[in-house]
């Protein structure tokens, strides 16, 4: 399967400390990768750091070939134009409703009429089940609804990559299922790649094909693998503590 | 002080044992455990502590913090330690108790030296002289975009901000510049009555409203009440991560959000100068001709002849940078934000802070400069 990510010898610091080093993985198309770990070990710096917001320390990320930081300005431009991202508290623009929410993308980088723009977000919103709030504003609307709506925009211009920070986080189990539904349609039913953040062990395995484990002591990757594989096979106690929430072998080691 | 109580008893002489009862509550105050101390150091030969504990005996974590102090004590002096008498949660919660201390790290308070102190100041500045302007280019870059017609922003936003900087505030701004305007006639007239000189109070309020006092006024206001909302605005798109959802679309901030809101406050400052100068003058107005008995059509003609145009302008030009401070500080504030609660709290008051200072050190320049050139 064709490689769409890359990354080699990432190393990451937030403000003036080092988060992650040596990190290397790759992101096969159509799959859905997991980068998962405790509360601040780094997985949000690492996704910032993919998506754009913040330049690694050391250490490349490819997208289909093309070293991104290495890049200039217009052509990291032109990458991210390719991801579409749903940040952890959806982060729709609070002076426009759902459906200005999803067109601004398509206004931006699409060349269809106001009309056809329209028919596109209802049809976005429609996918993640919200058809009827294109005229809501995102204060209206609950949390699950809000993280729905922002995977709407994050659809919008159908992009070859997706990301998830931590997408069910502050979420009830049934709106957390439903996420996690909608990540698996939108791997097969529009083939895209998918990155998620998370430590919600039940979308770890719900989810990912392939997953890598932080850990925020070595600061680095110290598993990787099919989520499933890593808890029947993994001898490293601190992958099997991690994925067991420490109730099984390693717990308290 | 705690309301328990504490009586001691000796088994077979070497094992001190504590009879609790009572309350042993937070809310009854912490028990202290310089009496078991006063008991072990007036019986050598002590090797254990042990408790029994009555019926109406009450406990919390208060009596936790007495049991680590007393089991502290124990270890030092290599006395066996035992709370089997006791209720059994409370063995867990000790058992909890070094576990969770020993977690603690130190925070770190390292005193820098002096010439580092400086040194880290003098970094510190150069650091916010570079972000600003590079944020002040990002605007210029902006502007060029906007200028070309290439700039992106919504103009329903643009057109949103605009009301909300420019008619909005006029109910402020009136009941502000009638009351400077009238102050402005009372402290004249006290000075001019000494000469019988009453009627220049026309020129002195017309004068000092147009060519400084409406424009100051203004921007002060204008500081606080947009200047802080576009700080807290920017600064809670900030924390709620919708700059960052911006700039993954390629989206630029400066164009999306901070032109439209520069170029609001550029266009209504000075409009809202001219509205401030002409309450003034009617505050005074009012002042003059209903307090003081002066002639109304001969205090609107002394106006009228002493305003000059020139006045006129320097006011104008005033409101305009003024417009710029106050939107650059605002909006740099919070852009610059952190993503907290507290964040935004001085976000907002340091752009209030930073706009009222720079105005004040602008309208010194400006005056001095006016000054030299003879306007």
């Amino acid at each position: 399967m064709e490689t769409v990510i890359e990354v080699k010898n990432l190393d990451l610091v937030y403000g003036d400390f080092l988060v992650m080093r040596g990190l290397n993985f790759n992101v096969k198309k159509g799959e859905i990768f997991v980068i998962m770990g405790g509360s601040g070990c780094g997985k949000s710096t690492l996704l910032k750091t993919m998506i754009g917001l913040n330049p690694p320390q050391k250490g490349k990320i490819l997208y289909s070939g093309l070293s991104f930081w290495d890049e200039d300005e217009q052509a990291r431009q032109d990458i991210m134009r390719r991801f579409g991202v749903l940040y952890q508290g959806g982060a729709l623009w609070s002076s426009l409703t759902l459906g200005e929410n999803v067109a601004l993308p398509l206004q931006l980088y699409s060349s269809l009429s106001a009309l056809q723009i329209q028919d596109v977000v209802l049809l976005k919103l429609g996918l993640v089940g919200l058809g009827g709030y294109a005229d809501f504003y995102p204060a209206e609307l609950s949390g699950g609804m809000r993280k729905r709506a922002g995977l709407a925009r994050a659809i919008a211009l159908d992009p070859d990559v997706i990301f998830f920070d931590e997408p069910s986080a502050g979420l009830d189990p049934l709106s957390a299922k439903m996420l996690d539904d909608l990540i698996l349609e939108l791997r097969d039913d529009l083939g895209a790649t998918i990155v998620v953040v998370t430590h919600e062990l039940a979308s770890i395995f719900t989810v990912g094909d392939n997953a890598m484990l932080l850990d925020a002591d070595t600061k680095t990757a110290i598993a990787q693998g099919a989520p499933k594989d890593l808890l029947a096979n993994s001898k490293d106690p601190r992958v099997v503590k991690f994925l067991t929430r420490g109730e099984k072998q390693g717990a308290g080691k | 002080m705690s309301s328990g109580k504490l009586t001691f008893d000796y088994l077979e002489s070497k094992i001190l044992q504590l009879k609790l009862s009572g309350d042993w509550q937070l809310s009854a105050g912490l028990p202290s455990a310089d009496e078991v101390l006063a008991q072990l150091d007036s019986h050598a030969g002590i090797t254990g502590v042990s408790f029994v504990a009555s019926q109406d005996f009450k406990w919390d974590s208060a009596f936790i913090s007495f049991l680590f102090k007393l089991r502290s004590i124990s270890k030092e002096r290599n006395i066996r330690f035992t709370v089997l008498g006791l209720p059994p949660q409370i063995e867990k919660l000790l058992k909890l108790s070094p576990a969770q201390a020993e977690k603690i790290i130190p925070h770190k308070t390292v005193e820098e030296p002096f010439l580092d102190s400086i040194g880290s100041r003098v970094i510190g500045v150069k650091n916010t002289t570079l972000s600003v302007l590079s944020f002040l280019g990002d605007i210029v870059l902006a502007f060029k975009r906007f200028i070309c017609g290439k700039a992106f922003f919504r103009k329903d936003d643009f057109l949103a901000i605009v009301q909300r900087c420019g008619a909005d505030a006029l109910g402020l701004v009136s009941l502000i510049s009638i009351l400077v305007g009238m102050i402005l006639a009372f402290i004249g007239a006290i000075q001019l009555k000494m000469f019988g000189a009453q009627i220049y109070i026309a020129d002195i309020v017309g004068i000092a409203m147009v060519r400084v006092m409406g424009a100051i006024m203004t921007a002060i206001l204008m500081s606080g009440r947009t200047g802080a909302s576009f700080a807290a605005e920017l600064g809670i798109m900030q924390a709620n991560e919708e700059i960052d959802a911006l700039k993954t679309l390629g989206v630029s901030p400066a164009e999306f959000l901070i032109m439209p809101r520069v170029l609001a406050l550029v266009i209504m400052m000075p409009l809202l100068t001219i509205y401030a100068n002409l309450m003034g003058i009617a505050g005074g107005f009012i002042i003059s001709t209903g307090v003081l008995g002066l002639n109304p059509v001969e205090y609107f003609n002394h106006t009228i002849t002493a305003v000059k145009l020139n006045n006129l302008w320097l006011g104008l030009i005033q409101g305009f940078v003024f417009g710029i401070i106050i939107a650059v500080s605002g909006c740099y504030r919070g852009m610059q934000c952190e993503r907290s609660s507290t964040g935004i709290g001085e976000a907002t008051t340091s752009a209030v802070v930073t706009a009222i200072t720079a105005i004040v050190i602008a309208t010194a320049i400006i005056t001095f400069v006016c000054q030299i050139i003879g306007v």
